[in-house]
């Protein structure tokens, strides 16, 4: 179990006078302190750590966030910012001596051209929320993590999220235009906007995937794109994981870059197949999914030569969408994955390390020895094209012992990739999760570096404090 | 660059020179090759530190698509290894030494990247900073500092690689760089549209960049630029890069699309490869050595109306990329120019940067906007956590800074 900071006991009993001054900046309606209410904010997407917070507050304007974190400042109290609370690293975790302030409520689409390929929206518009805006013209915002009708761009902004499609689109570092965002001391500030490439320090690519540590963002300006013609995918099952993986880097290498290139494993391939009934080759040791765009013509030209490199791996199966449906269908696996497993097992944790994608038959056969050491099953999917792995840890919530192990299992997959030249989260953020591997990938040189940075905007350390960096003799990261 | 340069051979002796410099006080120049000395304010700083000798490409996986090599290496060189395995870079870095001036060497991979400057391709695919995967470097104190690495993706930490891309070696110098490459295409092509004026022309450029034909450059030359590149009128541009085959598609369609435009021609590949290398490096700018060169960034749509703006403040040479979001500027450096530069890009909520001009009005004006105060007061506080004492580059990006 990870520790967490000592809630600071001054701030506890001051919590009546405090939830106060809050209502008195964003509103009653908008801060909650009854202990039934504060529940659903106990946790994220990482259930197996609860706190519950001090107060939650919802606020509609960036003028009242910007009034509570003021007020939090001065007086010393941490703030954990939340957006849908998807998070698979922690991400939102609260502390009991933090106020969390959450972009939920400030969910409006505030402009879309389509002349300057853009959308201005609230932090708290869920991912989907922007392509339903501009869908009905033909365009789209182009991450789309597997959580996309439930998180948020805020969230999205601080993890850097990516999807399945990242390998041609890019992850949100490369699709965002600007953002407005309130400092710890309560200045608003706006970084980028309509235009491209600021110049001055690029304070957007550090606030992306800043995880909440440097303040919180209120509104955010992001690329949309307009969709290609139509897209197709196929499905080729290979005997071998190591033949698999030399398939992705001959795909890659002859030119040709697919919008997605998903791989799947036994145990996964197995999960899916009984939860989708998607037609899954059951014989096969390794699947990939690749999918590409353009026109019907183009697309059939693309998995020809797909096809031709596939065929030299002997594939032990090969289907290729002839239409949208038929590529639904071969999608239908895929997007059920993680509920799959969760069906197999009665819990998972789902890691997210990368690793160059090179060395993917060594990390498939490293961790299947550490999976067989450990006693606990591991399930693989992930993002071939740019070695983003996902190996899902089965394991019993309701034996601790059981659940020690599988963080332990978890810790040494992640060091795993950092030892293949890879990293220890590729989209998932380091959250509280990761936070004390922070030093197998970094030395302390590296760290302090970029904890000064984190100081220069949050002198006090305050925004999300417990998380990204490991905790100090202090207790606070 | 000053007498007083110091070349090392190695990271660990620009490690040593900064961390010197640090415990003396003493402010250091930082240079590649000083390709773009003109490019920013000047610095005020006795000694110089070039990563000009280190050289070499550090990693090449073409089938990962990835590179890296050491802050000195030659872009050129990169391009021409990236090249041979039919790859490329995606931001289109330009050659801006024909602007510039020829510098002391070849433009350095260490000063593309510290320069964040980037290409017509970065429209569609993103700038120089969009595809850094990973820095070693030295901040002003002489710590050797690491960020990123050499996978695709990668959230962990604070991403400071993106940080000191763009920073001109005023937070740290770079020693060695991975990038993200991609195939380059088999052909390329461009749909050409004479004649219109620059709001049709910006009007054409979004149309085609809201195709779903896969547009990579999309640029406009008033007659004047035309002229300069060999072209008889006004001429819109939008690019193509793709498999041969599929080339008299996307080229046909998007000729569909403009039919009510009043009608487009295809340039083929040779002259598609000239015309967008020249439009890269700024050539239909047509700068007089005398004069000061901007480039202004606004939302596309508002790319005509800053282009009449400049046209009617002063005699301005421009040209649009882009989709017009991009406007080159050239004209006399005289503060009147200049503030009408500050103000249209104001008026149209974007931003500017002085690209050139002598060393004397560089210092005179600011050569970015300045800065909202508590924008700025975070500029200074982040400076200084990796600079404390300010040596490196001081005054290079703002005046006192
Ligand atoms: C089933 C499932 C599938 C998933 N699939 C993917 C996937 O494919 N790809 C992927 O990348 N991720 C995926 N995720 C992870 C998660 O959805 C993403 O990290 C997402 O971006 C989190 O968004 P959120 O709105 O839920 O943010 P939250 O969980 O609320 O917060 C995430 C982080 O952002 C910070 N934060 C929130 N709001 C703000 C703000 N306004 N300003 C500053 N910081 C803020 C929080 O403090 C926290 O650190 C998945 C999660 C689940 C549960």
């Amino acid at each position: 179990m990870l520790a967490m900071p000592e809630p600071d006991p001054t701030v506890l009993a001051r919590r009546e006078s405090i939830v106060a001054a809050l209502r008195a900046r964003a509103g009653a309606a908008h801060v909650i302190a009854e202990p039934l209410r504060l529940k659903p904010y106990e946790t994220d997407g990482f259930t197996a750590y609860k706190r519950i917070p001090l107060a939650v507050v919802l606020p509609e304007t960036t003028a009242q966030v910007a009034a509570c974190l003021r007020y939090c400042h001065e007086q010393g109290i941490r703030v954990v910012p939340r957006a849908a609370g998807t998070s698979l690293s922690g991400g939102a975790l609260p502390l009991e001596d933090a106020v969390v302030i959450g972009v939920a409520r400030m969910n409006r689409i505030l402009e879309v051209s389509l002349e300057d390929r853009l959308a201005r929206v609230e932090a708290g518009v869920t991912n989907i929320g922007i392509t339903r805006a501009v869908e009905g013209e033909g365009f789209f915002y182009a991450p789309d993590p597997s959580s996309q009708l439930a998180c948020m761009i805020a969230g999205n902004v601080a993890m850097n999220s990516g999807g399945a499609h990242c390998l041609k689109y890019g992850v949100t570092a490369n699709n965002l235009l600007g953002v407005t965002m309130v400092t710890i001391e309560g200045d608003v500030i706006e970084l980028g906007g309509g235009h491209l490439d600021t110049p001055g320090y690029d304070w957007l690519g550090l606030i992306t995937g800043s995880e909440g540590q440097l303040g919180i963002v209120t509104e955010v300006t992001v690329r949309i794109l307009r969709a290609a013609e139509g897209a197709r995918a196929m499905l080729v099952g290979f005997g071998a994981t190591d033949v698999a993986g030399a398939a992705v880097a001959d795909i890659i290498a002859s030119g040709i870059i697919p919008v997605a290139l998903e791989f799947m494993d036994r145990p996964c391939i197995h999960a899916c197949e009984a939860f989708a009934h998607a037609g899954y080759p059951l014989d096969a040791e390794a699947l990939l999914i690749v999918e590409v765009e353009g026109s019907e013509a183009e697309q059939d030209a693309l998995l020809d030569r797909l096809k031709a490199i596939c065929a030299r791996h002997n594939p032990t199966t090969v289907r290729v969408a002839r239409n949208a449906e038929e590529s639904a269908a071969i999608w239908k696996g895929r997007k059920g994955a993680f509920g799959a497993v969760g069906r197999i097992s009665p819990d998972y944790l789902c890691m997210d390390g990368t690793i160059p994608p090179g060395s993917l038959p060594e990390a498939m056969r490293r961790i299947g020895t550490l999976s067989a050491n450990y006693g606990l099953q591991v399930a693989n999917v992930f993002h071939a094209g740019d070695g983003n792995l996902h190996p899902l840890i089965l394991f019993d919530a309701n034996d601790p012992e059981s659940f020690r192990r599988a963080e332990m299992l978890g810790a040494d997959i992640l060091r795993l990739c950092v030892e293949l030249g890879g990293c220890l989260t590729g989209e998932h953020g380091v959250g509280i999760e990761k936070r004390d591997l922070m030093t197998a990938q970094f030395n302390a040189t590296d760290l302090a570096q970029q904890k000064r940075v984190k100081r220069a905007f949050d002198p006090r350390w305050l925004l999300n404090p417990h998380k990204v960096f490991p905790l100090d003799t202090a207790g606070t990261a | 660059m000053s007498a007083e340069t110091i070349a090392p051979a190695d990271e660990a002796g620009i490690a040593a020179a900064i961390g010197a410099a640090h415990a003396a006080g003493t402010p250091l120049a930082v240079w590649g090759n000083a390709t773009k000395a003109a490019f920013g304010r000047p610095v005020q700083a006795a000694g110089a530190v070039s990563v000009r000798n280190l050289t070499g490409i550090t990693l090449y996986s073409p089938a990962e698509l990835v590179i890296a090599a050491r802050a000195g290496t030659p872009v050129a060189e990169i391009e021409a290894a990236l090249a041979a395995k039919g790859q490329h870079l995606i931001a289109e870095p330009p050659d801006l030494s024909a602007l510039m001036g020829p510098g002391e060497g070849p433009p350095t991979l260490g000063g593309a990247v510290a320069c964040n400057l980037s290409g017509p391709r970065r429209i569609a695919l993103g700038a120089m900073r969009d595809h850094v995967l990973g820095v070693r470097a030295v901040n002003g104190t002489g710590e050797v500092i690491t960020s990123g690495g050499r996978v695709l993706k990668n959230v962990t930490g604070l991403d400071l690689a993106k940080l000191l891309t763009g920073a001109r070696g005023t937070l740290a110098v770079l020693t060695e760089v991975t990038l993200k490459v991609l195939p380059a295409p088999e052909r390329t092509a461009t749909v050409m549209l004479r004649g219109l004026d620059p709001a049709r022309a910006v009007a054409a450029l979004s149309a085609g960049l809201g195709s779903p034909y896969g547009v990579t450059g999309a640029a406009h030359l008033p007659a004047a630029a035309a002229a300069r590149v060999g072209l008889p009128a006004a001429a819109t541009l939008l690019r193509i890069e793709e498999f041969a085959d599929f080339i008299p598609y996307r080229t046909g369609r998007l000729a569909e699309t403009f039919a009510a435009h009043g009608g487009s021609e295809v340039l083929d590949h040779e002259a598609s490869l000239a015309l967008w290398r020249a439009v890269r490096d700024a050539a239909p700018l047509g700068a007089a050595p005398e004069d000061a060169v901007w480039r202004v960034s606004v939302r596309p749509s508002a790319g005509a109306e800053v282009a009449e703006a400049l046209a009617r403040g002063f005699e301005a040479k421009l040209f649009l990329d882009w989709g017009g979001g991009l406007i080159w500027v050239a004209g006399p450096a005289t503060e009147a120019a200049h503030q009408a530069v500050t103000a249209a890009a104001r008026a149209a909520g974007g931003t500017f940067w002085l690209m050139r001009a002598d060393a004397g009005f560089r210092a005179a004006v600011g050569h970015l906007p300045e800065e909202p105060p508590p924008l700025a007061a975070l500029t200074r506080r982040v400076k200084a956590a990796f600079d404390p004492k300010g040596i490196l580059n001081p005054g290079r990006i703002f005046a006192g800074l």
